[in-house]
């Protein structure tokens, strides 16, 4: 950014300008270089700011109607259910709008694990994004609190009582947490407050991801660094805007297909049963989002090393530019790590499967034999990796791979529909 | 065109996955019936509804209350639409505690339309020691408060059989197939011509089951019938844009010499 020179043509322009570099600014944001061969995986990152500010949107208009108390907020729910203007629809959006949140963010962070868009120079990068996905994951627990049915209480009791696992203050700490002995009123209005605070932050710490994002650049499908930007290059706009549009909008019909026609499905169905202290659901499950996280927490017996493996395994995730030895970041020039990718992939899949089933037989066994891989696959075969691995050549810049070999007939294709088309 | 598609077959199979992973709490065989408000278009069907309203106001209602409904809803869009003169008799016909008036007594009045339906006990205690300690619940959003939906309400209806041998069932405590733990304190309500239908459908028990499944399905999603149709224009809309957006990005992409 620092070497931008733009002058405004207007004079106010360059009144306003010279004050407060806005326009500086939106004229970095348009011009923006970004590599041409981003693949339809790097407009994720689009997706999920269209997803946190509809999740912003449609929480401010919810939180003008709910009611924040224990005796009130399950019938303040069906108030904008069947009473607020289309009460339904926000609630709905809402509401599958954390679960698109989630899905979009683990294509991101997965894009990123494939292209290796964690490494040097991206680590700020990487690690801010674990930052945030941290906070979306207390948002989205909290939020899941607030209806006050039968899960949101009893997720709300499972989820706090870890803290408990803390040798010496861990009960007073879950006091503390609570506002009293049990989940109760205090527990859900302090909820509420930092449900509310949250998405703040996190849009804080987008604008810092993309601020970090916008020094070195994207990453590549390729991985290679930019050679000469007017050959490797397009301007943000229009380019890049275009393309995440149209991806933006496959994604909303996606969306629109869980808000409009299975808008529960996503959900459980004893969260529509009033809280109540005195009756416990047969099954806690946490949202689907979580269930790999959850799973690792009950693979192992003793409840205070539980916590701290669910913990690592997402804090693993941080240090992971340093774990991944490898200087090749794209996993297209990595044929082991590519298999190991999959790997991972396919066992936080099946983590997630177990950690929907009862903790016990066959399906506890599986999710230690799975969790046991997920922290091999960081710790251990990483590190090992990156120093065994015979990588395949890489490309000499960006626009090699495009021009050589196959790519040349579709460029042939392009001239033919200009010249046609002149 | 192909990547798009390989990016579309991803979403689908981890939709199919978590949406598995998450139903995957099995119960038995589940009965069901022809549901009309199922499926992208589908739609309440009057009658049924009414008819369930019937069912609900002469068999549930002594012991089951839908404290999130109103009387005005009965003459609703998307409702039994009863006409608001038959919501307002219905409305009348309860007796409701109104008040302080000015000299501070609690005074009795028949419900109004901006009433919400009277509750058959005044407290959750006194509903219980009624009904042999089991808490009837709540019917407003019953329908989404149970896996399985409709198909498990439908079910639990007429899931009423012996018990097999090797159950012993305590007194007030009722076998039922389909209930979870099969257990039900809830003795079988549904037997053939219980109500007589003003309509002259003839009130066999799966048509009670039905209607009255129908009209608790409404009372859990009151805006059903707006989902659907608003989703089915938001869809087309988004479609339409889609295009659109795709055929411009390929305009503006062919000066590059790269696909998208």
């Amino acid at each position: 950014m620092s070497d931008h020179n733009y002058t405004p043509s207007s004079k106010f322009g360059k009144w306003f300008n010279d004050r407060l570099p806005l326009l500086t600014l939106a004229n970095h944001l348009t011009d923006y270089p970004t590599p041409k061969n981003l693949n339809y995986w790097w407009t994720f990152g689009g997706i999920l700011t269209f997803c946190l500010i509809t999740q912003i949107i449609t929480g401010l208009v919810l939180a003008m109607h709910y009611i924040a108390h224990a005796d009130l907020a399950f019938s303040s729910v069906e108030h904008i259910m069947r009473d607020v203007n289309y009460g339904w629809l926000i609630r709905y959006i809402h509401a599958n709008g954390a679960s698109m949140f989630f899905l979009a963010v683990y294509i991101h962070i997965f894009r990123s694990l494939f292209y290796g868009s964690y490494k040097a120079p991206r680590e700020i990068i990487w690690i801010l994004g674990i930052m945030i996905y941290l906070l979306m994951m207390a948002a989205a627990f909290m939020g899941y609190v607030l209806p006050w049915g039968q899960m949101s209480f009893w997720g709300a009791t499972v989820i706090t009582n870890l803290f408990s696992a803390i040798p010496l203050v861990g009960e007073s700490i879950t006091t503390w947490l609570w506002g009293g002995y049990s989940v109760d009123n205090p527990t859900l209005t302090r909820f509420f407050t930092l449900h509310y605070l949250i998405p703040f932050l996190i849009l804080g710490l987008v604008v810092l991801h993309i601020w970090a994002l916008h020094v070195p650049g994207n990453n590549n499908p390729v991985g290679i660094d930019i050679q000469k930007p007017s050959k490797d290059t397009v301007p943000f706009h229009p380019y890049i805007v275009i393309k995440d549009l149209f991806a933006l909008l496959l994604f909303m019909i996606v969306f629109a297909f869980f808000v409009f026609y299975s808008p529960n499905i996503l959900g459980h169905a004893d969260n529509y049963i009033e809280a109540n202290p005195l009756v416990t659901p047969a099954h806690i499950v946490p949202e689907w989002y979580l269930l790999p996280f959850y799973a690792i927490l009950r693979s192992i017996p003793d409840k205070l090393l539980g916590v701290v493996a669910m913990l690592s395994a997402i804090f693993i995730l941080a240090a992971l530019p340093w774990l991944d030895t490898s200087k090749v970041r794209s996993a297209v020039f990595r044929p082991l790590y590519k298999q190991f990718y999959w790997i991972l992939v396919i066992d936080v899949l099946i983590l997630g499967y177990v950690g929907a089933m009862p903790a016990e037989g066959l399906y506890l066994l599986i999710a230690r034999v799975a969790t046991t891989y997920y922290f091999l696959h960081f710790l251990l075969i990483l590190p090992i990796l990156g120093k065994i691995e015979k990588t395949t050549p890489l490309p000499l810049s960006i626009t090699s791979p495009v021009l050589g070999g196959s790519a040349d007939l579709a460029m042939a294709k392009n001239t033919d529909i200009r010249k046609e088309k002149l | 065109m192909q990547r798009i598609f390989k990016i579309l077959f991803f979403f689908i199979v981890l939709n199919t996955y978590f949406v598995s992973s998450i139903s995957a709490e099995n119960t038995s065989k589940l009965l069901t019936t022809d549901w009309s408000f199922k499926g992208p278009f589908g739609k309440f069907d009057r009658a049924s509804l009414q008819r369930g309203y019937q069912v609900y106001n002469e068999v549930c209602a002594s012991c089951h209350s839908l404290k999130y409904v109103s009387y005005r809803n009965l003459s609703e869009k998307g409702g039994p639409e009863f006409s608001v003169k038959e919501a307002k008799a219905i409305a009348a016909s309860f007796e409701i505690t109104d008040g302080p008036n000015q000299d501070g007594e609690m005074f009795t009045r028949p419900a109004k339309l901006s009433d919400k339906f009277v509750m058959p006990y005044s407290n959750e205690e006194e509903a219980k020691s009624a009904n042999g300690g089991a808490y009837p619940p709540d019917m407003s959003v019953l329908v989404k408060a149970r896996a399985g939906g409709a198909d498990y309400i439908y079910s639990v209806l007429l899931g009423y059989v012996d018990p097999p041998e090797n159950i012993k069932l305590d007194d007030g405590v009722y076998y039922n197939k389909y209930m979870y733990g099969n257990k039900i304190k809830m003795p079988k309500q549904l037997s053939d011509g219980l109500v007589e239908y003003s309509d002259g459908t003839n009130a066999t028990e799966e048509q009670m089951a039905k209607d009255v499944t129908s009209f608790l399905m409404w009372t859990a999603e009151p805006h059903l019938e707006q989902r659907h149709k608003t989703g089915f224009r938001a869809i087309v809309y988004l479609i339409i844009l889609t295009v659109l957006v795709y055929f411009s990005m390929k305009k503006i992409w062919s000066r590059v010499e790269t696909n998208v």
